[in-house]
Order: structure tokens, then sequence, then C-alpha cells
């Protein structure tokens, strides 16, 4: 009997435009999988020409979401291009607010994003709210949002919801699914904290606009340091940030650690989100400075799985190709050289499965030929996965004390072995964790530079661009959903060229020339779907991901040009 | 039109929307914000802040109230086109805890593919069964630029491969009123910054009807909600400028209520970043802040509930609600005289914008510094005229 196929799209509670599609045979199990971008924007072709100065807020506009990570990397570019150390102050001020974006993206893509995918609104109508009361004691000391009468309040908020039939952003999704596992109860648990997130968010997102100015988009970050040295020189804006972030622990402690853990418990006999699949490389850069010189987390690959060793990353080995993506140009070329000519080729007509389980006729992707606006990145010809699991198993390998703690102490809690991590749920367990080390850890960076501001108070560096001269220079590090670089050239005074390589172009990219493919893909390969009309496991997978498509499509040129071949040589060195 | 005239008109306005088939029969506004937890008076504060953003006579307190209590008979229907979901997320961290949970609870969200449960055909099933349910009733708002014409393959949404150019069109079609929300469909946005490499272009390109434009990169959240209620209250279209900005946000300029005007007009400048000036809070014209030529009301209400605001922080303005900013403000850290390349501003910029409200800015006397002389340099239409 012939494969049926499956197309998911838009997958929804994620950041662009993303559409997943797969082959299935008789048994429901996935013989095949695509990934593909339905969008491309073209930001790095358009930052040609302009002052590099102005680079950072361009590249910011990449993403809305991970809204301080294109922007920060923008600016660290064109300072690893000229030569700048910016000082101290800049330095742990921007750790800050990296701080506050992970807390609020990690915790608002749990809650928001993720979070229906692992708790059924609807059964939270059955439970018991004074025994949902006393299970929520099960998995964190002071439990938030969780008494009696605030559970039957979000209770008789969504009852009102269902009776009137008008569930505005929950409905017609997969209530009542067999891959469903939380009990009523527990559903309820998680529901009060959806809600309660709503609020939290708009706090955490505070957090970062006190150094910032506002979020989405802060806009105090300049080339050589920091603009907001009248914030850092007030008290009272300190205790602002101190305050939020105490109450970030607080959340993250008796809320989201809770959660996950629970979900733990829950799902650890499911299949779909149990089954070790994926492609077992995993690559991660040092990021959330700390100190003087200390981050909270390391650099690394690993390779197979195999967490007995790390490996450096050499940045020669970064590739990227387009056989099965819409550009012309189809061998791995290393980010500096890359070419981006788009060759769209469109959909092919198929009949695939509906919404009622029956054939509808679709456009699907041909997966022969070219699928996804979203290139392969290759390390070494090899697939390799980003984001917050490869974060924590670098530094889990590395040895690194304060995530072996973090993470220890969670396998010790919810029964689960270390392999249990290369899952999709140890991928969401992972985000958490990596959440949580922020959350026990973050505010030596926040003491470092009160200690610093006594006695300094530079937050920029003076510099000048020599319009006569050349620069390259590049950022990397590792943002909410993993390593990030940007790679500039800078002549005559502006922009020459500019690549971004980002986390969800190593997670999201199609297969590559040698049939290899990447996370997104090779992580739904295998997997049983209980209903065909209804695939949740899939969409689970793929938020686990925590998916940024806007972030991951690449440069082109409409015109047809290539955009220059450089011969140049990465350029090696810590960036902070 | 006088105040009172038009507190009839509002009045008569409300009471039709209240005549409106309800969302719930059984539910009455004031167990309903009992259901919230919101009391009576808390609401009235909040309606009376609103009021004023509004320009309105604080007697119209009654009238606003009522709107936002009506608000729960508008469905929503939100597409994201070419965009980088930074005004979803605006919308997100919209003020007052209450106001948000009136927002979620009051405004039926039909489609909005960052907060939505459904995915895939269920989620395009959404879109349909609500654009035909609520037929000439649901506010459409978009985000994003949009690829059209022979580009329009840019984007492409859902498993019949239809264009966000589609998608945009036939939502455009019934809709009641339409928001762009943000730069990008505003006025295209950073992807049809130079050289546009995918064609986008703003939302009011792709259809024939009247769209608001509610610009910033992103806008705050006070100016997304505070434009759904302008069309609840009035039943029309809110007063716009020369580009289709409700006139009660975008009537100013940056430059007019800045917390660092004082700075200016004493002629007190940030000479370089990090400096002494930097430290004391001088003017920010210097190093490249573009609230003079700049039409929006953050220097008023300011961002993530009131918490700070780009020239707090200590950087200038970067012109982010004016159409094209991206290629006419540039280099963002110089003043607009001194810019290192060529580009299409060619006096077209913010400065001969709009139709020529709260042009009284730049009346500076006894400045005597080059920055004025800098500013003088460029053209200003009100002064041509008097």
């Amino acid at each position: 009997m012939a494969n049926k196929r499956l197309i998911v799209d838009p997958i929804t509670r994620i950041e662009g435009h993303l559409r997943i599609e797969v082959e299935i045979d008789e048994n429901n199990v996935i013989q095949k999988a695509y990934s593909s971008s339905t969008l491309w924007r073209g930001l790095e072709t358009i930052v040609k020409n302009r002052d590099p100065r102005d680079a950072g807020f361009l590249m910011q506009r990449i993403c809305g979401v991970c809204t301080y990570s294109h922007y920060r990397a923008g600016i660290e570019a064109v300072e690893d291009a000229l030569g700048i150390v910016p000082p101290l102050n800049a330095k742990l001020t921007r750790s800050l607010m990296n701080q506050a974006l992970f807390l609020h993206d990690h915790i608002i893509h749990f809650y928001h994003l993720h979070g229906l995918d692992w708790v059924d609104v609807v059964s939270a109508l059955k439970a018991d709210p004074a025994k949902a009361s006393k299970e929520a004691f099960k998995y964190a000391k002071y439990p938030i949002a969780t008494g009696e009468n605030d559970l039957k309040a979000v209770q008789d908020k969504v009852a009102l919801f269902v009776k009137k039939g008008q569930l505005g952003p929950f409905a017609n999704a997969y209530w009542g699914h067999e891959t469903y596992k939380l009990t009523p109860e527990q559903n309820l648990i998680a529901l009060s904290h959806y809600l309660k997130a709503l609020e939290i968010q708009r706090e955490l997102a505070k957090m970062m606009a006190i150094f910032g100015g506002k979020q989405p988009h802060p806009q105090s970050l300049t080339v050589g340091g920091v603009t907001c040295i009248m914030d850092l020189l007030d008290p009272s804006r300190m205790g602002e940030y101190l305050t939020i972030f105490k109450m970030a622990q607080n959340f993250v402690d008796n809320a989201y650690y809770a959660d996950v853990l629970m979900a733990a418990k829950a799902f650890k006999t499911e299949p779909s989100v149990v089954q070790k699949r994926g492609v077992m490389n995993f690559m991660s850069h040092k990021e959330m400075q700390l100190n003087r010189s200390e981050f909270l987390f390391d650099t690394g690959i690993i390779i197979n799985g195999d967490i007995s060793k790390v490996y450096p990353i050499n940045e020669d080995l970064i590739t990227e190709e387009a056989t099965h993506s819409w550009y012309k140009d189809n061998q791995p070329l290393h980010p500096y050289e890359g070419k981006t000519n788009p060759n769209y080729t469109g959909f092919v007509n198929r009949d695939t499965i509906g919404m009622d389980g029956k054939e509808i006729h679709s456009k699907s992707i041909d997966e022969k030929g070219k699928y996804s606006w979203i290139k392969s990145p290759r390390y070494d010809g090899k697939p390799m996965e980003v984001g917050p699991l490869a974060a924590v198993l670098v530094s889990y390998a590395s040895g690194n004390k304060k995530i072996r703690k973090v993470v220890d102490e969670f396998l010790a809690l919810s029964g689960l072995p270390v392999e249990a991590l290369f899952t999709t749920l140890g991928r969401t367990a992972a985000r958490m964790l990596q959440t949580k080390a922020i959350a026990d850890n973050g505010l030596e960076a926040f003491t470092t530079l009160i200690e610093n501001l006594k006695v300094d108070q530079e937050t920029y560096t003076s510099y000048k661009i020599d319009k006569d001269k050349e620069y390259k220079g590049r950022f990397i590090g590792d943002v909410p959903r993993g390593m990030l670089s940007h790679w500039i050239r800078i002549k005559n005074g502006v922009v020459e060229n500019y690549q971004a390589v980002v986390p969800s172009t190593w997670n999201a990219g199609p297969k590559d020339a040698n049939g290899l493919i990447g996370p997104y893909e090779s992580n739904l390969v295998g997997m049983k779907v209980a209903d065909i009309s209804q695939p949740l496991e899939i969409i689970r997978v793929i938020h686990s991901f925590d998916p940024c498509i806007a972030c991951a499509v690449h440069v082109m040129d409409t015109k047809g040009n290539d955009l220059g071949v450089h011969k140049v040589d990465p350029i090696y060195g810590a960036i902070c | 039109m006088k105040t009172t005239d038009l507190f009839s008109r509002l009045s008569k306005r409300l009471s039709s929307l209240e005549k409106l088939p309800k969302l719930d029969d059984k539910k009455s506004i004031p167990s309903v914000l009992e259901e919230k937890g919101i009391n009576r008076r808390e609401f009235m504060k909040w309606a009376g802040a609103m009021t004023a953003m509004l320009a309105l006579p604080a007697n119209f307190t009654p009238l606003v109230a009522k709107a936002a209590e009506l608000s729960d008979r508008l469905p929503i229907i939100w597409l994201h086109m070419a965009e980088c979901t930074g005004c979803s997320e605006s919308l997100l961290r919209t003020d007052a805890p209450t106001i948000d949970s009136l927002i979620f609870d009051y405004i039926s969200l039909e489609y909005h593919e960052t907060l939505m449960a459904a995915a895939g055909w269920q989620a395009e099933h959404n879109l349909e069964s609500a654009i035909e349910r609520y037929k000439g009733q649901y506010i459409l708002m978009v985000e994003g630029g949009i690829p059209s014409g022979e580009n329009s393959f840019y984007l492409t949404i859902g498993g019949h491969g239809k264009t966000g150019e589609q998608n945009a069109k036939e939502a455009s079609e019934h809709a009641a009123a339409i928001f762009a929300i943000g730069t990008c469909s505003s006025f295209g946005g950073v992807q049809a910054a130079m050289p546009n490499p995918t064609g986008a272009v703003a939302l009011s390109k792709v259809t024939n009807k009247t769209v608001i434009n509610v610009p910033g990169c992103p806008p705050s959240e006070k100016n997304i909600v505070g434009t759904l209620l302008h069309f609840i209250l009035y039943g029309t279209l809110p007063a716009l400028d020369a580009y289709n900005r409700p006139k009660w946000a975008y009537g100013l300029r940056i430059h007019d209520l800045c917390e660092r005007r004082g700075r200016f007009d004493a002629g007190e400048f940030v000479e370089e970043f990090g400096d002494e000036g930097a430290k004391k809070g001088y003017c920010l014209y210097k190093v490249g802040c573009k609230g003079p030529y700049t039409f929006n009301n953050c220097s008023k209400n300011k961002f993530n509930s009131h918490m700070s605001w780009p020239i707090q922080a200590g950087h200038g303005c970067i012109g982010c609600s004016e159409p094209d900013f991206w290629d006419t403000m540039g280099p963002f850290e110089e003043p607009v005289a001194d810019r290192l390349y060529d580009t299409v501003f060619g006096g077209l910029g913010a400065d001969a914008t709009a139709d020529k409200i709260g042009v009284g800015l730049l009346t500076v006397t006894g400045i005597g510094i080059a920055a004025h002389a800098a500013i003088s340099k460029f053209k200003n239409p009100k002064e041509d005229e008097e």
C-alpha cells in the first residue's frame, strides 16, 4: 500500500511561516519527513551598502520574538571587525538584557507556544479544583496560582468559553487527543499557569526595557557599548531589575520547573515524545557572561550522542548548501563564500490527507527537487542540532558544575535517565533547565556590575571607521534558539557583505546532496501518529525546537547576481 | 465638531452597537467584569486614561468605558505576512493586567497564528469560517509587508499553497475595518527597504479598501489597543493624517513632548555616547535622534507599561513610524544633515509629512548652536506657508 501524505501548514504558535510534510505507512509510522519554510525576506541583502553602525538595528528586525539576539549579534560583529572591546559595564549590561530575553522567551515558549501540545484545555474542565490544588504540591514547594479558589476561577473561565462555543484562540485544536497524558487536575494546574504566564511575560519584558528602552526591539546598544548610562547610575532602576528578576526566579522554581517535572512524569511512557531520534550531533557556543571572565554555558560539539567527549568548534568546517532549497547554486560553501541566487520552483499537485482524514487536493512540496527557503548548514558535512538541548548537553559533558547541578537534580526528581534528554521531552526539559540555570546564577552578573560601577562608569569605547580600510569580523554566540553567527565585511565605510547563520537554519533545513536530513526531519521519521487527521505528535515535536522561521531564511539577490565570493579566513577568538 | 455634537453622535453609535447580536446572550457587562476580578473603580480609572489619550474631554469617560465593554462583539482576524512577529509581541505586553484580560476574553481572536491552538488544515478552516460567519463584522489586523504580484510566491500559507497576498485580499474584502499593524504592513517596512529584494509592499497596495495604518517597529501596545477602541467609538475611521495614521496617536512629533526637550532648547547635547552629557541626560540630536522628524506618541506614553522608551535609555529615536524610514533616516547615529551616503530621502521625509499638525516645533530661539543650523537646512513646509 502506498504511503499517505500529510501536510501541516501553517505550523502555528511559532515565529514565521513553516510547513511540514510527512509520508506515513499503513501503520501510521512516519517514513519520510520534509521541513519547508514558505517565506523569504532578504534582510542580509538590504543591509548591504549601509552604514555599519546601522547593521544592528536592521538585523534586529530579523525577529521580534528573540528581539535582542540579532541586534546584539549585529552590533558585536561590527565591534569584532573594528577591533573594539566595549567596557566591562557594557558587557555586563548586555548580559543582563540577554538574561531578560532568555527568561522571557523560554517561559513564553513553554506556556503559550508549546504548552497546548502538552495540556488539554478541555480536559481541565473535568478537574476537581481541591484535588488539583493538592496535586500542585507534589511538584513545587510553594506552587503559584494553584489555590483551590484560583483553580476554580480558571475552570469557570474556560467553561464559559466552551459553553458559548466561542473558543477564540483555543478553537478547533486537537483536544481529547489520545497522546495528551496529564490528568484533568494536572491540566488545570498547567492551564492556570498558562494564564498566569501571560501576566509574567509582560513583567519580564519590562526587565529588558529597563536598560533597553522598550521591548520588543530594544534600542540602547551601540557599536562600542551601551547608551543607558543614566539607568545604570540610578539605584531605583537597578532595584526594578532586581525585583523582576526575583519574581522570575520564583516563577521558574514554582511553576515552570514544576510543570515540566509534572509533564516529564506523565509523558515518560508516551513513545512519540520519549523515543530517541534525531541527528544526535549537537553544537553550542559559550554564552551568558557572569563576571569579568566566566560564562554560564560552554562551547563545543558532541558527536553521535556521545557525551563522554566534547570537541572544539572549527569554524572552517561550517558550510551551507542549497540542493533542496529554492536557490540556484547547490555546492556546499563556507558562509563567507555563500551564494544565494533564487530559483523558486513552487509546489506540485497531489492528494493528501485533509482535516476529516479523507484525501484532499493540495499543493505539495517536490521533495526530489527544491522545497524550502532555508538552506542546509552542515559542520564537517554533518547535520547538527543547536538550541537549549545542545547548550545543556555541551556544558554537561564539559563538566560545567552549575549545569551539572540543575540537570542531575532534575533527572533524580523525574526518575529519567540521561538518555531521556535526547528526545522531544528532553529538549523541552533542557529549555527549562537552561532557564533554571540562568535564574539560579544570573544575578552574579548583576552583582559584578554594581561592584564595578563603584569604581568605573565607562559604558562606551570610542572608535573611528577608516573609509580607506577593509574590515571583517563576526559574532558567534548562543541565543534562546541555539548557536547564532553573523559575519560582516566592511569596505569604503559601508557594509560590503553580511551573512547570518541562525539556529533555526541548522535545525529546520531540508536534506542535503548526500540525502542527510536535518534535526526537524530526522526527529519525525520513525514516529507513529495516532490519528492522521489530528497530527498533534508532529506539532509537538516541531514545537520542541521553538521554530523561528523568519530568522532561518537566507540572503539572496533577485537580479540573479552573486552576492560576492570572499576569500577570507574566518577570524578566531572569543566574542562576548 | 463641537464636543456636544460628538457626544450625542457617540452615544447614538454605542446604542446601535449595543443592539447587535451578542456573542453570549446570557452575559451582562457587570457580570463580565466581576468574573474577571475587575472592580468598577479600576476599570473607570483606565477608561479615564484612555479618554485623555484619545484627546477627548473628561465627560466622555463613560462612553469610552462603554465602548470597551462592547468590544466583545468584535471578532478579530490577525494575519501574519512578511514580518518578525514583533507587533504581536507588542500586543501581548498590553498595559494594565485587567485590560489585557479584557482584550483576550472580550475581543474574539478568531485567527492569530502565534497564539492559536489549531494548526494546519484546522487553522485554515478557522480563518475561512471566521470570514464567512462574521462577514462585514470582523476587524482585520495585518502584521507584515506583503510580497505581491509576480513576487507573491515569496510567501505562501496553508496546504493549498495560497499566497499571503491572496489571503490578505480575501480577508480585506469582508472586513468591517482594516488596521495595518506596524510599519511593515503600513508602509512595507524593513523588507521593502532598498533594494526591496522580495518586492514587499504595504497592505494598502493590495486592497482597494481603506486601511488605517498603525506604524511603529513595533507600535506600542497602547497604539494598537487605542486604535481598536477608536473604531468602536466612532463606527467610522478616526481622523487620519496623510499617511492614514490616526491623528490621536501620530499627531505630534516625538520632539514635541520629549523629556530631553529642555536640554535641546538650552543647547545641551550629548556629543558622543558615554560622555558627561550622556550621564546628565542631555539632548541626543547630535548623536542622531530623529525625534524632530517623527510623528508618534512615544515621548508621552512610552513602552512596556510606561517602563521606558528609547530616548530615556539614552539612544536617539530612529524614526520607526515614518514611511521608508530605513532609507530616509539612516545613519541612525548621525543628524540627518550629515548622512554618509545618498538615499532616496530627497526632502520627502517626515518634515514634509502628514497634514502639518503640530508643526510649531523647532521654533527654538536663542540656541545658537550647530545643531540648530543643521535642522534649519531642512525644508519645513509650514515655514514656507507662513
